[in-house]
């Protein structure tokens, strides 16, 4: 296959150990191992990190946004779903 | 006196190596390559000002590291020839880099040991950032190498271009001999063969061919450089000398 642009892929940063993995950017590789060494230079060289992951961005399947009226809007009047919608006794602590 | 003379040179090879790696910067072949490559100059340049402070601290009479940097004339400079070489293509520049960070990885690996406490902890620091170095330019020079018959070509032509340039690392002069005497500098005659090694491993991951050493260039640590150097000196020192005592 003739492949003249190197593959893109997206970006996961771990600032400090215990914390998630978090969403950076992006950055174009030909294969993991170029992708996690290209990380490295784009995203954390002001000490942004601990850990990388790095996932080819074709491998991430994405909501469509045009869904949003089906998928999203429906919890707009559901506050009842939220624990802060119900009276709790007084005598209960620490919720 | 000889030990203001090895510090500059190694501060030099530090300085004249980043201001070439510079030259990539905006002219990379992919954006990601030129932050990696901006990046390594930036570690070099970090060594440079080390190695340059301390030795204004020992020469006195007002150096300062930017006077050193700046205001030096090309016959004082010594570094090695190799870092001066034009960056040519990208092979080239990674060979180059292959051969220069395999030699700083042992140079730095032994200069711990040096019993001059400042050049211990200098080397110390500088390790960790060519262990990455290193990781860098071998993949490169396997993934070229072993890539297409395009850049398997390209790779093995810079390899062979750089090669007589390699050979001045190992030389001895007048200072290092000094140096390696009273226990501050390393034998750098004993980094070629585990450098030829690492080398010859590389390359052979790489599939290509490990040039012949033949004759060698050498020069650069008594001053007698290359014609490169006064055009890169030019470049590097332009400023200052246009406009004297300009701060940023």
């Amino acid at each position: 296959m003739q492949q003249n642009e190197w593959l893109l892929w997206e970006v996961f940063v771990r600032s400090k150990a215990g914390l998630d993995h978090k969403h950076v950017g992006s950055i174009h590789a030909s294969d993991a191992a170029m992708a996690i060494e290209n990380a490295r230079d784009v995203y954390t060289r002001r000490q942004e990190g601990v850990s990388i992951w790095v996932v080819e961005s074709n491998q991430i399947h994405a909501s469509n946004p045009a869904d949003a009226e089906s998928f999203y809007e429906p919890m707009n009047d559901k506050v009842y779903r939220h624990p802060t919608f119900y009276d709790l006794p007084d005598e209960l602590k620490h919720m | 006196m000889s030990l203001e003379k090895y510090v500059l040179h190694l501060a030099d090879n530090a300085l004249i190596y980043s201001q070439r790696l510079c030259e990539w910067c905006g002219h990379a072949p992919e954006l990601e390559v030129d932050i990696a490559i901006s990046n390594i100059a930036l570690d070099h340049i970090g060594a440079s000002r080390s190695f340059y402070q301390y030795a204004a601290t020992l020469i006195g009479n007002g150096a300062t590291e930017d006077s050193l940097a700046f205001l030096r004339k090309e016959r004082e400079f010594a570094n090695i020839l190799l870092v001066e070489q034009t960056n040519g293509n990208f092979a080239k520049t990674m060979a180059r880099a292959l051969c220069y960070d395999t030699f700083m990885q042992l140079l730095y690996t032994a200069m711990k040991n040096s019993k001059d406490e400042m050049l211990a902890a200098i080397a110390e620091k500088s390790l960790k950032e060519v262990n990455y170095h290193y990781r860098f330019s071998s993949e490169w020079v396997i993934r070229l190498g072993d890539g297409t018959p395009e850049s398997k070509q390209k790779m093995q032509t810079a390899i062979d271009e750089i090669w007589n340039y390699t050979g001045e690392m190992f030389m001895l002069s007048n200072i290092d001999t000094e140096m390696m005497a009273n226990g501050v500098a390393p034998d750098i005659t004993a980094l070629q063969a585990p450098w030829l090694q690492k080398i010859k491993e590389v390359l052979a991951e790489a599939t290509l061919v490990l040039p012949e050493s033949g004759w060698m260039h050498s020069g650069g640590k008594n001053g007698v450089h290359s014609e490169q150097m006064g055009f890169l000196l030019a470049d590097l020192q332009y400023m200052q000398r246009a406009f004297p005592g300009a701060e940023w």
